[in-house]
């Protein structure tokens, strides 16, 4: 699918943002919308504390603008798509893919300022990623590494959860895969995950933990596969789960089993089946998120009835999952006077978490948030959300 | 708020009873715990919770005598100069001050059935050995206690030994010219008699030498030599970060590893700080010297086996020492996989 390019009009780029100071990182792209989700229909959707109006072109060319009309606020996605443009539903107004203003009712003309915020919108990984953040950054070249969910060497599905829990907890369950030996028994559990050493390693923007499971029972749901692909059940295997943690919410897990001692660590996985676990996490509210993943194989390509069993299979494993984020999140609330207790499990997601909140820290200092951080503080001491000012829209030369 | 837990027991509430100066650096402090104290096997120690630099941190001191006397534990604590504050915090107790104290942990303990005993003790070193003589009295087993110090008035206990032992006692003063011979002392003990020593690093070094040079057998020395919580005095030591092509940074004696690397730009994770949680721990290369584990996270195995260390309480000493923090290059933005190389090494 062919990609958008960033916004071209150059104040179009700057337009102020609501000042928000969030648990995350804003100049990044984040997963809005997967790609059979997205059509010639108006998608409504929270990215990022952000209010989003998504839709196709004729093209086939994603788009993304504030759901909110320039003249009363009313969601363009309550609106028609016309064209390349979406009408709102209320008094006609017309907007185009870049957010500007090109119908207006009972005038002949069209007043110059009348516009809504466009997003810089990138469709790859079979994933529609938007930046919330400052635009004249925004780089294409940054969308997280998802290659293998539309690669042709590798076959698989996913689907998006709606989640009742802030992204970063997600982040730790992922990054810290011993929770499966508990969570997942019936599944992908096993007691091995949570008995054999692990190893991580981190880099300026990236954290890898590293597990290998040599000489185990392959568990239900590699056992399963292992039968697909070979036409018979394993003996003993090595199992390894490799897991890829891309700031701020991006995590390409290599899993797979082989027959124990083939070479599976030393590279060669031949004899068994590999599969990546693709996630990407984006918040929602500081209480939800928008899970995206997909499952994909590296055997039996062409069999979609595999791809379907295995896609609903993830989705019960991942089931799971939902039930015990959505607690915690509820138990993280309950307890505003607690703080989590950090084991060396969880060094993955430390690594994880402090390489998101440097992210984090470092558009903290830039000027057009820092004025804003500083009035959030004198209003009710907390980092909330805060409207631009005047001010900001200066600095911005927006004004 | 639940008490305190480190790994191996609960800690709890003590009044300080008794303060007093045994020796010109030497003070014995008495503490009541909130429940009855337990008996011990000598050579134990408590663990107390000390506050240094505003962070909670523990310290371990050896019980002196062989069992609490009236309902109190003593200890003996040394005035340390390059202290990191462990032994400050410990002698600005007063009588009537509250202590937050583990139960006896016993890592010393004498092994009974030994046809002979030395007991070598350097300065504050005594604090175990005491109780160890009194034991071997009791029990009329054949033993000698070598105690050296630097100068006369640092000699603790001298006195009540002195009593109870005659001439199995040997002082050394080596401000008067009077030196401890290990290997002589070595020599004198039966073959199949065991050395128990505390002491600083140097004499525990000559007499691990002496006694690898005699071939007797390793399990038969044991030795302790508590300093700020550790088996070692610290020392400054430096550290090369594999990762980070090997650059040298040097850890202070009186600065953690984990301050160090930080100071240094090298990141590592962290959390708890008190050698409990596990979260700094790097991986050991290569060690010059010996490692001196603090940890309450590492198997005994595990630490026996020095390749990994806790940067926040543990140390190293006699050497550098080669670490791998686990920091690599953020890996490139893997290549479409071509038909036939699907799999390759580097995830």
């Amino acid at each position: 699918m062919a990609e958008s390019a960033v916004p071209p009009d150059d104040d179009l780029r700057r337009v102020p943002d609501t000042f928000t100071l969030p648990d995350w990182p804003r100049n990044c792209w984040y997963a809005a919308a997967y790609d059979v989700e997205l059509k010639r229909q108006l998608l409504p959707r929270r990215i990022a504390a952000h209010n989003l109006v998504m839709y196709r072109r004729a093209s086939g060319e994603p788009v993304a603008l504030e759901d909110a009309c320039w003249h009363r606020l009313m969601p363009l996605s309550k609106g028609n798509i016309e064209g390349d443009n979406v009408q709102c539903g209320y008094h006609g107004l017309v907007f185009n893919p870049e957010g500007r203003c090109v119908f207006m009712p009972s005038q002949k003309t069209i007043n110059p300022a009348a516009r809504v915020r466009s997003y810089p919108v990138v469709e790859r990984h079979r994933f529609v990623w938007v930046w919330p953040g400052d635009p004249a950054v925004a780089d294409p070249h940054l969308v997280p590494d998802l290659h293998w969910n539309d690669d042709p060497e590798w076959a698989g599905d996913g689907d998006l959860i709606h989640l009742k829990c802030g992204y970063k907890l997600i982040v730790d369950n992922l990054m810290d895969l011993t929770h499966e030996t508990f969570v997942h028994q019936s599944s992908i559990g096993q007691r091995s995950i949570a008995e054999v050493p692990f190893e991580v390693t981190h880099g300026p923007n990236s954290a890898t933990v590293t597990r290998w499971m040599e000489n185990v029972e392959a568990p239900p749901f590699w056992r399963m596969q292992f039968e697909w692909k070979r036409g018979e059940p394993p003996g003993k295997v090595d199992r390894w789960q490799i897991i890829q943690f891309q700031a701020p919410s991006t995590i390409a897990i290599d899993v797979g089993i082989a027959p124990a001692g083939t070479g599976a660590r030393q590279g060669d996985r031949s004899q068994g089946v590999s599969g990546f676990v693709l996630n990407t996490m984006t918040p929602e509210t500081e209480s939800s998120c928008h899970y995206f993943w997909a499952f994909v194989r590296d055997y039996n390509l062409t069999d979609q009835r595999i791809t379907t069993l295995l896609r609903k299979g993830v989705a019960g494993v991942f089931a799971e999952d939902e039930e015990v984020l959505a607690a915690q999140q509820q138990a993280v609330e309950a307890h505003p006077d607690k703080q989590f207790y950090n084991l060396n499990i969880d060094s993955g997601a430390m690594w994880a978490r402090r390489l998101t909140d440097k992210m984090i820290a470092g558009e903290a200092h830039d000027v057009r948030y820092e004025r804003s951080a500083a009035e959030a503080h004198e209003l009710d001491g907390s980092t909330t959300r805060v409207e631009a000012t005047e001010a900001d829209a200066r600095r911005l030369g927006v004004a | 708020m639940s008490e305190p837990t480190v790994a191996g027991g609960h800690f709890l509430q003590a009044r300080v009873r008794a303060v007093r100066d045994v020796a010109s650096d030497v003070r014995v402090i008495e503490l009541e715990p909130a429940r009855p104290p337990q008996p011990y096997p000598s050579g134990s120690h408590l663990d107390i919770a000390v506050t240094i630099d505003g962070l909670p941190d523990v310290r371990s001191y050896s019980l002196v005598g062989e069992r609490p006397v009236e309902g109190a534990y003593r200890i003996a604590v040394k005035k340390i100069p390059d202290s990191r504050g462990g032994s400050a915090f410990v002698r600005a107790l007063r009588p009537g001050s509250q202590a937050t104290v583990s139960e006896p942990k016993s890592h010393f303990e004498l092994q009974y059935g030994r046809p002979d005993y030395l007991l070598v003790a350097g300065g504050i070193g005594i604090t175990p050995m005491v109780g160890m003589a009194h034991a071997l009295t009791r029990h009329g087993r054949p033993f000698k206690l070598l105690y050296a110090a630097r100068t006369r008035e640092q000699l603790a206990f001298a006195g009540e030994l002195s009593e109870l032992l005659g001439d199995r006692l040997e002082l050394y003063v080596s401000a008067e010219g009077n030196r401890l011979d290990i290997d002589r002392a070595i020599d004198r003990l039966h073959p199949d008699g065991e050395l128990y020593l505390c002491g600083p690093l140097r004499l525990r070094d000559a007499a691990q030498r002496a006694w690898r040079r005699r071939g007797r057998p390793p399990e038969r020395l044991r030795f302790e030599t508590f300093a700020s919580g550790g088996r070692f005095q610290p020392e400054a030591f430096p550290v090369r970060v594999h990762d980070q092509g090997g650059r040298e940074i040097t850890v202070p004696k009186n600065r953690t590893m984990l301050d160090a690397l930080r100071d240094a730009d090298v990141e590592v994770m962290w959390d708890c700080r008190r050698g409990e949680c596990g979260l700094c721990a790097v991986s050991v290369l290569h060690v010059e010297g010996e490692l001196d584990h603090r940890d309450v996270f590492l198997s005994e195995e595990e630490q026996a086996g020095n390749r990994t260390i806790l940067t926040c309480v543990s140390r190293a000493v006699g050497g550098a020492i080669t670490i791998d923090t686990g920091f690599r290059a953020d890996p490139q933005r893997q290549a479409r996989p071509k038909a036939n190389q699907k799999h390759h090494g580097s995830f």
